[in-house]
């Protein structure tokens, strides 16, 4: 392996002085122009091109999101246009036992796991089909089916709810990962540092997927460190440090992590460094652009091929956003359902009367 | 049936339920190899191991965080708060996460996490061992509040808890962990949530109490006897959902009430009581209902026994209550 393919676990090394190591090995495999930095022997190329799809369709739904919510038709909406990379790319790095403890931008993880997109525009109108009806703000999804917990919009706490769940799989010898996702500001929250204290006392096979939002500016605002990835190594949690605009790169270091987890060996800390794509430089950023070369430039894509899924995929889009918008609100009374498993009196009073 | 006092009592039930059912966990600072700060846990950690009785890093977040992750994947998590006046690094996910989880999922989830924590002053602890922080609970929609006063009642609620398909504040009166002693029953049995009790039955007022405090509402209402005033005292045994039948059935009967717990007075339970009654027994009233409670100050740690609602405080209500 070349040095820009290391991963601190890769090398074996102990998470003591690893700091140093850590700000120079950003791993990468893709180059903004699709060629590969790296070698790759473990890329299925059928699995790339579900990766493309599901990024694909993810940044369809995002994207709506985003114009149904400038049209006032939803609520505030945040999504995470252009950061598929990370988002999507960890999720295709999941086994399907895994599971997901999104924060309240990771939506399109239901997509990439086989939620429907009628489901996600549901969600965002918070009508009477939508799952969690309609209680929570559009990112509020839930999808258990899908093996994803219910978004947290409190910073940080989902960290330490993968870190239970985790570690009730472990001592039910279950062979299941928890992977959170969080952005760098999380790092700052006490919820972090009670995740990573206690997933790394507890050896809890968990990954902490940061998405370091603000890269390449210096984080002076949250921290002092110039990394991210090194707050793991106080708690004996390795960190690691990826290319968050590179989907392969993400794809790797995710599932290394969670290889290593599945045998035992604990918690990663992964900081992804996912420049975003509103400036000069976006479309050399764009996880998509470069991922659709890689795959043209070997034949498994075309711009043919292309044309039909973004066909498909407004269509996919449309269709959802009509029948969504279409449905009702949740009816009054269920405001009062699920509060606890079954209706105590008070709320079947301030219900009915 | 066997003596026990309380903290036998709970250790009974906590033993009980790990045995029936693997998914129990027991989760805490000291809770495993010292057995708990008040020994409420002691011998289990023996008797199941480390991997369900837990000794977790001193961090109360961090305890409460991770029972939530391990109620979502299906454990029954009872973690402990050594004292309840340091559970508030872990409120944000009581409030935020537990409390909300099966609201917010639509259903999908539950989050059936039952919190030990010991609650209540008298023991010389200051206002950090001391406090009584229960509405802080039953304000926030979502969370079930249970306080038993006796052995009896707090295996039977704890057994009931750990079952509900909801988390629960589980508040233990520390004052009483080994004064009050009584006849438990052995094995299993519950008690049901959201049901009071009425410990003594009496037609002259009502006396609304829960916790340490029935004992001196006991007191109070002996004493008031002698004066020609007799009580009818309700344990409330599980704060929210409030057993409002039991309590209006009583107003009704009487036409008076006082109210007693160690909380500070303001936008205490009490008062959400009082409230309750002028609504459903307002024209039964033949007196102002009373609240004797503690103060709206922190916790003293010299004078705690003048902030406490002591027999002696809750006496004179009862019998000016009852001659209004």
């Amino acid at each position: 392996m070349t040095t820009a393919t290391r991963t601190q676990a890769d090398q074996g090394t102990t998470t003591r002085g690893a700091d140093e190591a850590m700000r120079e090995d950003v791993v990468r495999v893709l180059s903004a122009e699709g060629e590969l930095v790296s070698d790759a022997p473990e890329l299925d190329e059928a699995l790339v091109v579900d990766l493309y799809r599901a990024m694909s369709r993810a940044r369809a739904c995002d994207l709506r999101a985003a114009r149904l919510r400038i049209e006032g038709r939803i609520g505030a909406y945040f999504g995470a246009a252009g950061e598929e990379a990370t988002v999507i790319g960890s999720t295709l790095a999941l086994r399907d036992e895994d599971w997901v403890f999104p924060a309240h931008r990771e939506q399109t993880v239901a997509l990439a796991r086989g939620g429907s997109v009628e489901h996600f525009f549901h969600q965002l109108f918070g009508n009477a089909l939508d799952p969690a009806k309609g209680r929570q703000m559009p990112g509020g999804f839930t999808a258990r089916a899908q093996r994803i917990a219910s978004a947290s919009a409190p910073t940080g706490t989902q960290l330490t709810h993968a870190v239970g769940l985790a570690w009730a799989a472990r001592i039910r010898r279950d062979d299941v990962v928890a992977l959170a996702h969080f952005g760098e500001r999380a790092t700052s929250s006490g919820p972090f540092h009670n995740a990573m204290n206690f997933a790394g006392v507890f050896e809890t096979p968990v990954v902490f997927l940061c998405r370091n939002t603000g890269w390449p500016e210096a984080p002076e605002q949250e921290t002092l460190t110039e990394t991210f990835a090194e707050k793991g190594i106080a708690y004996g949690v390795p960190g690691v440090r990826c290319d968050g605009n590179d989907p392969l790169a993400v794809l790797r270091v995710v599932k290394h992590a969670i290889a290593r987890a599945a045998r035992g060996e604990g918690a990663t800390l992964v900081e992804a460094l996912a420049q975003p794509l509103d400036g000069p430089e976006g479309e050399r950023l764009d996880p998509l652009v470069r991922l659709r070369r890689y795959l043209v430039v070997r034949g498994h894509w075309s711009d043919e091929a292309d044309v039909e899924l973004d066909r498909q995929l407004q269509r996919e889009v449309d269709e959802a956003v009509a029948t969504a918008s279409a449905a009702s609100p949740p009816p009054r009374a269920t405001m009062f359902d699920d509060v606890f498993a079954t209706l105590p009196g008070h709320l079947r009073d301030q219900r009915d009367h | 049936m066997a003596q026990m006092n309380m903290v036998q009592a709970i250790n009974d039930a906590l033993r009980l339920e790990m045995e029936r059912d693997d998914r129990v966990v027991v989760l805490g600072e000291d809770v495993g190899k010292v057995g708990g700060v008040f020994r409420v846990t002691a011998g289990l950690f023996d008797a199941f191991g480390g991997e369900r009785v837990i000794d977790t890093p001193l961090s109360e977040g961090g305890i409460i965080g991770t029972a939530v992750g391990m109620a979502l994947y299906g454990m029954r998590p009872v973690p402990e708060i050594q004292f309840s006046d340091f559970i508030f690094p872990a409120y944000d996910q009581i409030v935020s996460e537990i409390a909300k989880y099966r609201y917010r999922s639509g259903g999908e989830y539950g989050c059936p996490v039952v919190i030990r924590t010991p609650v209540g002053g008298g023991i010389r602890g200051g206002h950090y061992h001391s406090q009584s922080p229960e509405s802080q609970f039953i304000h926030v929609a979502g969370l079930k509040v249970v306080c038993p006063a006796t052995p009896e009642d707090a295996k039977g609620l704890l057994l009931a808890s750990i079952r509900d398909e909801d988390p629960v504040m589980f508040f233990e009166p520390k004052r009483i962990y080994r004064a009050a002693r009584g006849e438990v029953p052995e094995g299993d049995f519950t008690v049901e949530i959201g049901k009071a009790r009425v410990v003594r039955e009496g037609d002259a007022v009502t006396v609304v109490t829960y916790g340490a405090m029935l004992y001196e509402a006991l007191d109070a209402a002996a004493k008031a006897e002698e004066q020609g005033v007799d009580c009818e005292v309700i344990d409330l045994r599980t704060l929210w959902p409030l057993d409002v039948d039991t309590i209006v059935a009583s107003v009704e009967k009487t036409g008076r009430v006082v109210v007693v717990h160690e909380a500070p007075k303001s936008c205490g339970l009490g008062a959400e009581i009082v409230a309750l009654i002028n609504e459903k027994a307002f024209l039964r009233l033949e007196a102002p209902p009373r609240r004797v409670t503690g103060f709206d100050t922190p916790f003293p740690y010299t004078l705690e026994m003048e902030y406490l609602p002591l027999s002696h405080r809750i006496l004179p209500a009862l019998v000016e209550t009852a001659r209004f």
